[in-house]
């Protein structure tokens, strides 16, 4: 059929605006849940929770309309390449999200913590904390009463130790998942459907690992070495920006799943499967997002 | 095969569903659009209902009629609703109606996207304004919402004022992310990038700015968020973070979220300039080089709405420099409406007054952001009533007057009745001489010193502040004309011819089809390959 003339223009649909109610819900229920945070009789969180439910059951209802309308034929190469450009420019979004990040990270070690130390243009700034001295991973915090620094830091250790550093077997799993994922994709562009479930579940193995890794360090850094959110800039941006990474790898993650259930079930053929293919350019983001984020935050 | 064929052919020949719940599931673009410009029309009488109080408070020095508190209050969410509730809203509905219309597509890329995208934005405004009834009341340390005032010292309302910045950046990004993918994959064959109408290009740029920057604020909301409540130091110079950081990253985003508020007025200025000058419009491939140099230059000038706060000279200069660079692809825009104005045979119908007094009054605040671009002088400026004369007349005669010239250039084809053209002008000289009245004043009290966001002032500030209030309580009533109008049009309108305007003749493909257009307008897209009879 001639792409021009049968664009797929759905007629009415209820779904966006039960997503609409359910942000409405969790702005309403993350809100109150925070500012209530610390009270006992507090049912905040209730809301929150409901909104969650409310949310992920419309995704499910809306993604199982859009892979039915797909196998019913009813959308055009035009509309797929819609997704493409939608998805990519997603990911564009998400890329400047973490920018802010790191736009917030090199400020501060750049300018912000040598002027506290008195160096350089406005380290007129010293008189605030006298005595304070800069230094990055900044251990001890300009008011160390008030944000008590940590007694270790996460940087990369000698090379001869590097295997005890697990920033470094995190690496390598992402890493050599997003190899995978890539040859899960070309396994099934040549219909080789059981090499194409081998390395999905592949690639998903080395993602939990990473994830279970990434929270055997939170506990590392809570429980031995006082790195904690309130551990002044060197926690905070060490959290915020390994965390933000890992709710994406987590979200990564349950794409993926659900990709590789689908798969299993026989979902897919060798031309159309946009919804693996946008998973695993997501997946490629988290892991150039990473390979940054180590060189930022754990190596220099 | 057929099946499908047949189905789809079922969604596209039914009109607009009855009752209400069309509005609820609507997936068109018109009904969509309509949608943003009605919720974008609302939020204005909200949004300048609290002009109007702030406007009374200052019309005496001394303590009026609200408290400082409240006072505070008021300017946050005034600041607020016109820029995410008013301005960006109604270009977004225009973007709705008139892209696919001037791209020859059969809707928006992604029609169910596109509906959530408009829903989620009330429910945010709802999130804003039911914080006036919250303990401690609304947000109230400026929509720019500076680090410490925004962290420390915020009323705890301010969790609900994050999350609903967050949802509105959310129903931005996905608006964007669906204009966008209509502009690249959408348009009718034969329409190349450089054939599209100015108001798309426009839009694409704009849209590209929007999923550049509205991340980018969502991630200083919640750094605000993490400070506030979970005890992190990004914007606490005692945990070794900077108070400054907040306005970089705020700033980073704030400074491309002027040029969104700016670029799709542009266009629609060149749509309006061409058609009641009858030429077409002078320059368009250089029109579309200034507003990508304006674009991308604004990512580069941020700083230099914190010149006062502490940066290094290279800094100051680097950010001056670059500021009064825009200067040059804004001065190419300018001369091209005038070139296209000149030996044209131009008639004056209340758009083409907007637009007219779009470029003169445009260029006004252009020129005082030039003055404020120096940053030596903005020592003298910064924060002071110049700064709010400035801004309001870019973003007032600029943004606001290009959307109600849009509204009356594109309503007879969107509701098949003409305005009344009568009201029409006289809601033009009324809102001309007022807006005027109310902001042209500024600039001299702010050159002699009078402070933004205070709600008292200094005895001799007493005369201009009273013409400024009463050019504002002239401006709000003369709006009121406009939704007249409006509703006059819609009701008991005289029919309108499918080109509309006389000048209208070639001029893009939404004078092709009938007013109003049809609920589907592009079925099958016209094929531009083939010379075009525009009938």
């Amino acid at each position: 059929m001639s792409s021009e003339s049968s664009y797929y223009v759905p007629a009415s649909s209820r779904l966006p605006i039960f997503m609409a109610l359910s942000l409405l819900l969790f702005v309403y229920g993350a809100g109150y849940t925070i500012n209530d945070l610390g009270k006992e009789d507090s049912y905040s969180h209730w809301i929150l929770i409901s909104s969650f439910l409310m949310m992920w059951g419309t995704m499910f209802f809306w993604f199982s309309e859009v892979i039915k309308e797909n196998d019913s034929g009813m959308y055009s190469d035009q509309l797929n390449t819609s997704f493409v450009h939608g998805m990519s420019w997603f990911i564009f979004s998400e890329v400047m999200f973490f920018f802010a990040f790191f736009l917030a990270l090199g400020y501060v070690r750049i300018f912000a913590v040598p002027w506290l130390g008195g160096e350089g243009e406005k380290g007129i700034t010293n008189i605030l904390w006298p005595g304070f001295e800069a230094s990055w991973p900044l251990m001890e915090t300009p008011d160390n009463e008030r944000f008590p620094g940590a007694h270790h830091n996460m940087s990369i250790p000698h090379i001869s130790k590097i295997h005890t550093w697990l920033p470094f077997w995190n690496t390598l799993c992402l890493v050599t998942s997003s190899g995978t994922i890539a040859l899960a994709e070309a396994a099934l562009k040549k219909d080789n459907r059981k090499a194409f479930k081998l390395w999905m579940v592949v690639t998903l193995t080395l993602g939990y690992i990473f994830v279970v890794l990434q929270s055997v360090e939170y506990y590392e850094a809570y429980a031995h070495m006082g790195l904690t959110l309130g551990a002044g800039i060197y926690g905070t941006t060490f959290f915020l920006m390994t965390g933000f990474h890992g709710f994406h790898v987590c979200l990564g993650a349950i794409i993926l799943t659900i990709m590789t259930i689908r798969g299993f079930r026989g979902a897919f053929s060798e031309h159309d499967h946009f919804g693996l293919a946008a998973g695993s350019w997501y997946w490629h983001f988290v892991d150039v997002v990473w390979i940054l984020l180590v060189l930022v935050v754990y190596v220099f | 095969m057929s099946a499908v064929i047949e189905s789809h052919h079922d969604d596209h020949h039914h009109g607009p569903a009855k009752g209400f719940s069309r509005w609820l599931y609507t997936t068109n673009h018109k009904d969509i659009g309509s949608l943003y410009l009605w919720f974008s029309f609302i939020m204005l009488f909200v949004g300048g209902a609290m002009a109007m109080v702030i406007r009374a408070e200052l019309f005496e020095p001394g303590s009026q009629i609200v408290s400082p508190e409240f006072y505070n209050q008021m300017v946050t969410n005034h600041g607020l609703i016109m820029v995410f509730g008013v301005i960006m809203p109604a270009f977004v509905g225009l973007a709705n109606w008139m892209i696919p219309m001037q791209i020859g597509a059969p809707d928006m890329a992604l029609p169910r996207l596109n509906n959530l995208s408009f829903w989620i934005l009330p429910a945010a405004f709802g999130v804003l304004l039911s914080t006036f009834l919250m303990e401690g009341g609304a947000p109230n340390f400026g929509w720019t919402f500076y680090a410490p005032l925004s962290t420390e010292y915020a009323p705890p309302t301010v969790t609900f004022f994050i999350f609903s910045v967050h949802i509105m950046g959310a129903s931005s990004i996905m608006g964007s992310i669906n204009i966008i993918t209509t502009i690249l994959n959408m348009r009718a064959p034969g329409m190349t990038l450089m054939k599209m109408p100015l108001f798309v290009w426009s839009w694409l740029i704009t849209a590209y700015l929007l999923i550049a920057v509205m991340p980018v604020l969502a991630g200083a909301v919640t750094m605000m968020l993490m400070d506030i409540h979970f005890g992190t130091s990004f914007f606490n110079a005692a945990g070794g973070g900077d108070p400054v950081l907040f306005q970089h990253v705020f700033w980073f985003f704030g400074h491309p979220e002027v040029y969104i508020m700016i670029l799709p007025a542009f266009g629609i200025i060149s749509h309006i300039i061409e058609t009641f000058s009858r030429k077409p419009i002078f320059g368009y491939s250089s029109m579309v080089y200034a507003i990508a140099s304006i674009a991308l230059l604004s990512f580069v000038v941020w700083a230099h709405h914190m010149f006062t706060v502490g940066m290094p000279i290279a800094g100051e200069l680097f950010f001056m420099y670059s500021t009064m660079l825009i200067a040059i692809p804004t001065g190419v825009k300018v001369f091209n409406w005038l070139s296209t104005m000149f030996r044209g045979s131009l008639t004056f119908e209340t758009p083409m007054l907007f637009a007219i007094a779009f470029v003169a009054l445009f260029t006004i605040g252009g020129l005082s952001g030039l003055m404020l671009a120096i940053a030596p002088a903005d020592f003298q400026y910064h924060d002071t009533y110049f700064v709010v004369a400035h801004f309001h007349y870019v973003l007032v005669p600029g943004a606001l007057f290009s959307i109600v010239a849009a509204v009356y250039y594109w309503l007879p084809k969107w509701t098949g009745y003409m305005y009344d053209e009568v009201l029409g002008k006289t809601h033009f000289w009324l809102s001309f001489i007022s807006v005027n009245l109310t902001f042209f004043p500024m600039h001299f009290v702010g050159l002699a010193g009078m402070p933004r966001r205070i709600p008292d002032y200094a005895m001799q500030f007493a005369d201009y502040n009273m013409i400024v209030s009463v050019g504002a309580f002239l401006f709000g009533l003369s709006q009121l004309l406009f939704l007249f109008n409006v509703l006059k049009c819609v009701y008991y309108g005289k029919s309108a011819t499918a080109e509309v305007w006389e000048g209208a003749k070639g001029k893009g493909l939404e004078w092709t089809v009938d007013s109003p257009a049809p609920y589907h307008t592009f079925e099958t897209s016209p094929d531009l390959t083939k010379p075009q009879t525009n009938s």
